[in-house]
């Protein structure tokens, strides 16, 4: 690992400058999925009184419980939806951006902002604006002859989310956007208009080529938003419901841990979403690696 | 652009427009809807105009609250939020600067065992091992005070990375200078290479302060004493009442309350704010 020519000779030091960091790493983070992975193998009666060790009993149950499998599928969905969505609503604005790069500077101002809003919040506002009672937009559905009501249709309750968790998205992707779009030689485009492509053709063969290493890590970082940072949307909105439609595996966790006391099932499932949380990051850290040495 | 073509660079604004106007409609809405009194709601569909209730509303919320629903005053929650974010920007950087410090400026056995243990951080965020944690908490007597909402989130490997990266890039001609000067370490840090870093905890200051600010899993489990509830995730005890019995005046005048701190941070310090983002994720 990289490091100074010269370094300070001291022994002791080092190692109490790390220790704060180390003590939180390890009191707060280690330990405790060290304690989901070991107790993802035991098994607790209803009353706490004996601890059985059942190897992989809970992940059998997991993997055979139709609800787990409900709850994988309803996270797939939820994070296609959302990245799909929010990177190309994002790709759109800061494509446009780019061609009005003067004014660029209000409008990436009046575009970052939602980046600072609590998921919890995010799902608020677009819970409150399709409320089927008082909600604006759920008025404007019911004008246009649609009905919605996402406290009784699952699918409405998965399209909110959806669209929370996307609003909340496209800042960070715009920015990330509009910085790999400013990155691409002018000089490129330029030629590519001497040869006659139009706008549109030489967005497809020269611009997009160019920035899909950041568009790739988007796609990841938003899969990872959209599986682990939308706790806040779910709960605050609609809990999982109706019909468990929404509940998305984190919220699952948090629900048979804490709400349903079922330590062992809450734990298989932690390591579970640690394994997809390790795979997304070795793919992320892959990617960036390629990309230093561009 | 390359060529001058008036209708793209027109629907370039129309598009810029229009996104725009998504992204700021449901605060509009929001906005509208906390100027209100109780009653304008009665016909069914939230007006569009501002109501005449605007500073009543607020001023409501931020002296007595909600609390005929069990939720505490909004005046306590921001507080609370601004001590939890302050707490978990402060220590992230504090304690990510000095391992950082460590690991670049240091040669010493376990170096690298080290920082793949902070590395490995990265991986099991807050709500993957949420219940382990909470017994861990528990057991420490940490539930139901600002320790507890704070320490367990302020070990950071992106921000020990960030520092890393810019440690590497400082001459190490600064360093061996210090030396023969007869600097020892600690006075190198102080007096050099703090001094250097300013930028940088700025810019990450801002990010991090936001993210404190928004946590909502972690409160939410570690305080069932409403005088820490933070605002975030108290919102949602307002909210979950407010749909029986809608008070959403309230509600929105919270939520405008709870969004505009870190809202005002990144905008005045956009600058800063996105070269701390786009540093710190890649």
């Amino acid at each position: 690992m990289q490091t100074k020519r010269t370094v300070f000779p001291n022994r002791i030091l080092p190692y109490l400058l790390i220790a704060p960091q180390l003590l939180i790493t390890v009191v707060f983070f280690l330990w405790p999925a060290a304690t989901a992975f070991w107790q993802s193998f035991l098994r607790q009666d209803a009353f706490g009184f004996k601890t059985n060790f059942v190897w992989f009993q809970n992940y059998r149950r997991l993997f055979a419980d139709p609800l787990y499998m409900d709850a994988f599928g309803h996270t797939m969905v939820f994070a296609v939806s959302v990245t799909i969505l929010s990177t190309t609503i994002a790709l759109t604005l800061a494509a446009a951006a780019m061609r009005v790069l003067r004014t660029s500077r209000i409008y990436s101002t009046l575009l970052i902002w939602p980046y600072a809003v609590a998921p919890a919040i995010a799902g608020i506002l677009w819970w409150f604006m399709f409320n089927p009672s008082i909600g604006i937009v759920a008025y404007m559905l019911r004008s246009m002859g649609i009905s919605w009501n996402h406290l009784i249709n699952p699918d409405n309750a998965m399209v909110l989310i959806v669209i929370a968790a996307t609003w909340k998205q496209i800042s960070y992707n715009f920015l990330f956007f509009l910085a790999a779009l400013q990155s691409v030689p002018r000089s490129l485009q330029e030629a590519g208009a001497i040869d006659g492509a139009g706008p549109v053709k030489r967005f497809w063969t020269i611009v997009f080529p160019l920035i899909s290493p950041t568009t790739f890590y988007l796609v990841v970082i938003n899969i990872v938003y959209a599986m682990f940072d939308t706790f806040g949307i779910v709960h605050a909105t609609t809990q999982g419901g109706p019909a468990r439609a929404t509940e998305i595996l984190v919220y699952k966790v948090y629900f048979d841990g804490f709400i349903g006391l079922n330590l062992g099932s809450s734990a298989a499932q932690s390591v579970i979403l640690m394994i997809i949380v390790v795979a997304l990051t070795a793919i992320q850290f892959r990617f960036i690696e390629r990309r230093v040495q561009y | 652009m390359v060529e001058n073509r008036p209708f793209l660079n027109f629907l370039a604004h129309i598009v810029l427009i229009l996104g725009v106007t998504i992204v700021i409609f449901p605060v509009y809405i929001a906005f509208i809807a906390s100027s209100h009194g109780p009653n304008d709601f009665l016909s069914g569909l939230v007006p569009l105009a501002p109501g005449p209730h605007l500073i009543e509303n607020y001023s409501t919320m931020l002296s007595s609250g909600m609390t005929s629903s069990g939720a505490p005053p909004i005046g306590p929650m921001l507080l609370n939020s601004f001590i939890m974010a302050v707490g978990v920007a402060v220590g992230k950087i504090a304690i990510s600067i000095l391992s950082a410090f460590a690991i670049v400026y240091f040669r010493f056995p376990f170096r690298t065992l080290a920082f793949w243990m902070i590395f490995i951080t990265l991986m099991l965020p807050v709500e993957v091992r949420i219940v382990p944690t909470y017994k861990v908490v528990a057991d420490l007597g940490m539930l139901n005070n600002y320790g507890g909402l704070i320490i367990p989130l302020i070990a950071s490997a992106t921000a020990t990375f960030l520092f890393r990266q810019f440690f590497l890039t400082v001459p190490d001609e600064l360093m061996e200078a210090a030396r023969v000067d007869g600097a020892g370490p600690m006075k190198f840090f102080r007096d050099i290479l703090l001094p250097l870093s300013v930028t940088n905890i700025a810019a990450l200051f801002i990010i991090l302060f936001v993210l404190g600010w928004n946590q909502y899993l972690w409160p939410l489990i570690v305080t069932t004493d409403q005088s820490l509830y933070t605002v975030v995730m108290g919102i949602q005890r307002m909210a979950a009442v407010a749909d029986a019995e809608p008070r959403w005046n309230l509600v929105m005048a919270a939520v405008i309350l709870a969004a505009l701190p870190p809202v005002l941070v990144i905008v005045a310090m956009q600058r800063l704010f996105v070269k701390g983002l786009v540093e710190t994720e890649k």
